[in-house]
């Protein structure tokens, strides 16, 4: 036991290190997020004109709203779908099944080496950044920070699971390139990163709660920017909770009936 | 002549891989038009809650998105650069391209080459069809004319935006790059850009001039008088940042050195 589990942490030391290396995209990611911060902070200064709340939203909580979101973004966001997509389609898939470890367990190791490098060097500093640039207030209550860091490794778990299950459709569509760029966007649209859940018509909004998407943004910001509060803080976490042992089952059943199906192609 | 029969012989093999995957076609074609959708999504939303972006209402932005389409179609159909530097810097298959006598660049278009997308601009016309006629827009004959030629240079603008950040990876051993990283920056062009401040302004007009993938040339559509004069600079920007594109390619090709393996 002991040995198995220093080979998963040294994927999660490996993936790190590999990740410093290539720090410097990261300097203008976080550059490209305070604009993406931008555009939607002064989008929302213009719908919101003279209103005083917009779906239980204030104009200030708005704004912080939108700064935490897209920086926990910055830290959740990976490409693993992607990962294992080309390691299906190259065939090199083969070889991590007879290796003695569980693969899609190493991805989500890698996946939070990846993250961790994200947390440390892009959120943080994105986060003070926008601090600087735009009108965002922190919490004052620490248990609002718990809360958001507890809930934010659960939107990278839930986020995870689904680039897994999106990447392992590559075992039943050829190309599954289009796929994951509905994935990426639907994410970014039902996970209220560009539109919190509560501003959505009744009926669509009703739709949301029952699916995993507002468990990865909505639900976290909406304990940072304080909407969430006390007790409640519990409830949406349990909310997150349920969707993490809820997804293990669809890839569990994936995961199996892709080892029968496994074909390699070409070469 | 040369290069038109390259596009015919692509073509057909393009043809004949699809049909050996043909579920995969309606995949493509499906989640193409449900991200499309999502975008048209959070049109109706905000206007869900006012009347108006920075003056402009709803239709009018649904009618530069259906614009943007267009352009965008043509753009992921023609000029598919998403894998480049994993297929062909990381794996070295450009070492197979620059083997062959026609233009590198162009045989990498059409190795990935992806008509289905082109099912998005036709899209975007019925888009701008049903939104220009709530608006009771009069359709003349040189929308038709003006119309090919904006899309075609905006989709130029696209093209040498996207040529000139793949070009990096010539320098840059990077698995990602940071294309992924601009996938949202391209959508705010599509929006009044009048709405952001003086510096978002700039970039999406200069830098990286999204906004003439959308809002600007729509606006001559439209009637929107305060934009007619960038309506008109589309063609230049077109021809200008192809041509930084393919300078900054053709010096990021010699230096290549193929992969170690």
């Amino acid at each position: 036991m002991r040995p198995m589990l220093s080979a998963y942490t040294d994927f999660i030391r490996i993936r790190f290190l590999t990740m410093l290396a290539y720090r410097v995209n990261y300097y203008s990611g976080i550059l490209i997020y305070m604009l993406n911060i931008g555009v939607y902070y002064f989008t929302w200064q213009a719908i919101y004109g003279g209103k005083g709340e917009i779906g239980g939203f204030t104009a200030s909580q708005m704004t912080t709203y939108v700064a935490v979101s897209w920086m926990a973004r910055a830290f959740y966001f990976n490409n693993l779908d992607r990962e294992i997509a080309t390691d299906i389609r190259d065939g090199s898939i083969a070889i991590q099944f007879i290796r003695p470890y569980n693969y899609l367990f190493v991805k989500m190791m890698q996946g939070f080496g990846e993250g961790l490098f994200r947390f440390l060097l892009f959120m943080i500093p994105g986060m003070a950044l926008a601090l600087l640039l735009f009108p965002v207030k922190l919490p004052s209550d620490p248990v609002a920070w718990i809360g958001f860091l507890v809930m934010l490794f659960f939107s990278f778990l839930i986020n995870s699971q689904l680039n897994i299950l999106t990447g392992l459709a590559a075992f039943f569509v050829e190309n599954n390139d289009g796929l994951m760029r509905m994935k990426r966007v639907v994410v970014d649209l039902f996970s209220g990163l560009v539109i919190p859940i509560s501003l959505f018509p009744g009926w669509l909004s009703g739709i949301m709660q029952w699916l995993p998407f507002q468990a990865i943004t909505y639900l976290p910001g909406s304990v940072f920017t304080g909407r969430t509060k006390g007790t409640g803080i519990l409830d949406v976490f349990g909310i997150q909770l349920l969707w993490f042992f809820g997804l293990l089952l669809p890839i569990y059943l994936m995961w199996r009936a892709a080892r029968k199906r496994l074909f390699v192609q070409g070469g | 002549m040369y290069y038109i029969g390259l596009v015919f012989e692509y073509l057909k093999n393009y043809m004949k891989t699809r049909l050996t995957y043909r579920a995969d076609f309606w995949v493509e074609v499906i989640s193409d038009l449900m991200t499309q959708a999502t975008n048209l999504v959070f049109i109706f939303v905000v206007f869900g809650h006012t009347d108006s972006l920075g003056g402009w209402s709803e239709a009018e932005v649904i009618f530069v998105y259906g614009f943007f389409m267009v352009p965008y179609g043509l753009f992921s159909c023609f000029v598919n650069l998403w894998n480049f530097g994993d297929r062909y810097i990381v794996k070295g298959e450009m070492d197979r391209i620059l083997t062959r006598p026609a233009y590198n660049l162009f045989q990498i278009f059409l190795e990935n080459v992806d008509p289905p997308s082109l099912i998005g601009s036709l899209i975007g016309v019925v888009i701008m069809i049903a939104s220009g006629g709530q608006l009771g827009l009069e359709f003349m004959w040189w929308h038709i004319p003006v119309m090919l030629l904006f899309s075609v240079s905006a989709m130029l603008i696209y093209s040498g935006v996207y040529i000139t950040l793949t070009s990096v990876s010539f320098y840059s051993d990077s698995p990602t790059g940071i294309i992924p990283l601009l996938y949202n920056i391209q959508n705010y062009g599509r929006y009044p850009v009048t709405i952001y401040n003086r510096f978002i302004q700039v970039l999406l007009t200069w830098i990286l001039p999204f906004a003439f993938v959308g809002v600007y040339p729509a606006s001559l559509f439209l009637g929107r008088t305060e934009m007619f004069h960038m309506a008109w600079l589309t063609p230049v920007m077109g021809g200008v940042f192809l041509a930084i594109g393919v300078v900054s390619w053709n010096i990021g090709v010699k230096r290549y050195r193929g992969a170690g393996s």
